[in-house]
């Protein structure tokens, strides 16, 4: 292998990302775009989802001490803004039109049940119980995380003046599931994998951009010169693990300017970005491939999706959404530990000799190697080498 | 390194290239002096082609050996491919590159020196008319215009060996000219070319002598002065039609 070579080549397909809208725009726009999108969406920048949420209040026993003092103390959360409704009917209209995120249906029994509590609160066989109805926005995933427990809150600490995690109440309440409304985004979640995300396009990259050169006869016309097919993979491991680098350097602007701030030191930094590094390995491996099997530049962008979608789905953020199996198998794709990785090191900040760590830098770096490795020799086979 | 001295700068000896059933050359035996334009001509799917990518070494032959400049260009195709310039059917450039990147890139491949590289690209773009051009994106350009890149790239190392393989499609006539006058310095340089061309008028004025082929055999050879002569044709185009038929031939 020859580096002057090399580098000539590598510095052509930096000029194609900057000159070819296309690349430009898969390469490096469209990774910032995302970027920004699920920043503004599920990160500070776009404002906390669980800053304020609309509830409705149906006082089924009229304007009563109990129920004022539940309305007071949902408002002093700071988090609730509260509408009163006459009725459950137009309170229930009102949640099917999104204008509030949740109901809360105060029973008959409501005053009742608070004096039965104040006057025997050691004796619950003496307690008048009711139903405090809940009903929540099946549209809005934060909704239903967080209000039933503000709802349970307000009505033990607040109403009875009780803490209902240490004892029973008189009201039942279905059971709340997440009770932090100050805490991290689903953001901070979701940025670790968007580094793999980004990276993960240079499959159908690197596959076009072979197989285009192939069908112009450009592949041809390197291989007549004395560059050989060695200089020719090289160039493009030089070239796109830059991009690679570039990329990633530009998504960790982007996630840092909107809220996502990594609590890694420079080493987990530096280690966040070697694997990074060593995952661009992988994808062009996948593209070298996916440039095997194509007839044609066009059809190099179908078939890169069978490389691409795995990754994406089991390997990146949206991993954690999916089923227990669905993540299981996320194990068999390298996006997974890199996701996996720089989650631990940017969000949990485990250190780099962390025993999860190595691993997914062992599992990482085999594994592109060996991916690499297999598109070089495909490709080769297949008379384009 | 193997070099045979001899003054021959392309030896074909038996040359056959077979792609499943089809036999695309047919024992094909031929000499190309130092300082000579030798024009390869055919009909479409004859075995040009196939035989000028035999020559570069990217079609491994089913029988029979070639070397350019003394080397075998199989066993020691490193070499040979140094001393070679080749301007291939395709276009085969760079379209979001410049004139002028196109040519230096190749020159890169080459290792040309740094130092000689800039003045050596001005120099093949001059000849070929595209300065004023040069640093326009190849994208932009008409197809006469990516053909004269494409010619400047198979120069740009000043060669021992040309391989043109129909290097003026497309061209205007005064382009055409310009890559005719530039061709025969080079030979006047002594430089080897070989050119595979439609244009009859073409051959007959830049060949010192040429090679028709029909079906991958060499069906003539002469310079074109003699072969009219011997078929008793008033120029080459008769001698080719004599040779090869009238019947209409498609393919590569």
């Amino acid at each position: 292998m020859n580096v002057s070579r090399t580098l000539a080549l590598a510095k052509r397909d930096w000029k194609r990302i900057l000159r070819e809208p296309a690349f430009l725009f898969m390469i490096i726009v469209f990774p910032i775009m995302l970027t920004i999108a699920f920043g503004t969406s599920f990160g500070a920048v776009g404002g906390s989802q669980a800053s304020s949420f609309n509830i409705a209040v149906v006082a089924t026993s009229g304007n009563s001490t109990s129920s004022n003092l539940f309305v007071n103390d949902l408002h002093a959360t700071g988090v609730v803004n509260v509408r009163i409704f006459p009725t459950n009917q137009t309170a229930q209209s009102a949640l099917s039109q999104g204008q509030v995120e949740a109901v809360v249906l105060l029973p008959s029994k409501f005053d009742d049940t608070v004096e039965s509590f104040e006057a025997n609160p050691n004796y619950p066989e003496r307690w008048t119980n009711s139903t405090v109805s809940l009903y929540l926005d099946k549209g809005s995933v934060f909704s239903a995380q967080v209000i039933p427990s503000i709802v349970e809150q307000v009505l033990g600490q607040g109403v009875l003046g009780i803490k209902p995690a240490t004892r029973a109440l008189p009201f039942s309440i279905s059971t709340p599931t997440i009770a932090t409304v100050q805490g991290p985004s689903v953001f901070d979640s979701f940025a670790p994998g968007l580094f793999a995300f980004a990276s993960i396009y240079m499959i159908m990259m690197v596959a076009q951009s072979y197989t285009a050169e192939r069908e112009n006869g450009l592949l041809r016309r390197i291989l007549v010169t004395p560059a050989t097919g060695g200089d020719l993979i090289m160039g493009s491991v030089v070239s796109y693990v830059v991009i690679g680098l570039i990329q990633a350097l530009l998504v960790f602007l982007c996630v840092y300017g909107l809220g996502y701030h990594p609590v890694a030191d420079l080493a987990g930094l530096l280690m966040g970005f070697l694997i990074i590094t060593l995952f661009a390995l992988c994808n062009i491996g996948f593209g070298l491939i996916t440039a095997a099997i194509s007839k044609s530049a066009g059809s190099a962008t179908g078939i890169s999706f069978i490389f691409l979608m795995p990754q994406l789905f089991l390997g990146t953020f949206v991993g954690s959404a999916l089923s227990s199996t669905a993540q299981a198998a996320g194990r068999f794709v390298p996006a997974y530990y890199v996701t996996d990785a720089l989650t631990s090191l940017f969000t949990r900040g485990a250190s780099i000799t962390s025993q999860t760590v190595l691993t997914d830098l062992a599992v990482v770096s085999v594994s592109s190697g060996i991916i690499l490795l297999v598109g070089v020799l495909i490709f080769r086979r297949s008379g384009n080498l | 390194m193997q070099r045979e001295m001899t003054s021959a700068a392309i030896a074909i000896e038996g040359l056959t290239k077979d792609y499943g059933d089809v036999r695309a050359v047919d024992d094909l035996n031929l000499t190309v002096s130092e300082a000579e334009v030798f024009g390869l001509l055919g009909p479409n799917g004859s075995g040009k082609t196939t035989t000028i990518n035999c020559i570069t070494g990217i079609l491994k032959p089913t029988r029979g050996t070639i070397r350019v400049g003394g080397f075998d260009v199989q066993s020691d195709g490193q070499h040979a491919r140094e001393i070679m310039g080749v301007s291939p059917q395709e276009t085969a450039v760079y379209s979001y590159l410049t004139g002028r990147e196109n040519v230096r890139l190749f020159s890169a491949l080459y290792s040309v020196p740094k130092a000689s590289a800039q003045a050596r690209a001005d120099y093949v773009l001059e000849k070929v008319g595209l300065m004023e051009d040069a640093d326009r994106r190849v994208g932009k350009y008409s197809g006469g215009m990516k053909r004269r890149v494409s010619i400047a790239i198979a120069l740009v190392t000043d060669p021992k060996v040309v391989l043109l393989d129909e290097p003026t499609v497309g061209m205007d006539p005064q382009s055409r000219r310009a890559v005719w006058d530039f061709i025969l310095e080079l030979r006047d340089r002594g430089k080897t070319i070989v050119i595979t061309t439609h244009y009859m008028e073409e051959a007959e004025e830049l060949s010192d002598r040429v090679g028709i082929i029909d079906h991958g055999r060499l069906i003539a050879l002469g310079s074109p002065a003699d072969l009219k002569v011997e078929k008793g044709a008033k120029d080459l185009e008769d001698v080719f039609i004599q040779l090869t038929g009238r019947r209409i031939r498609d393919g590569a």
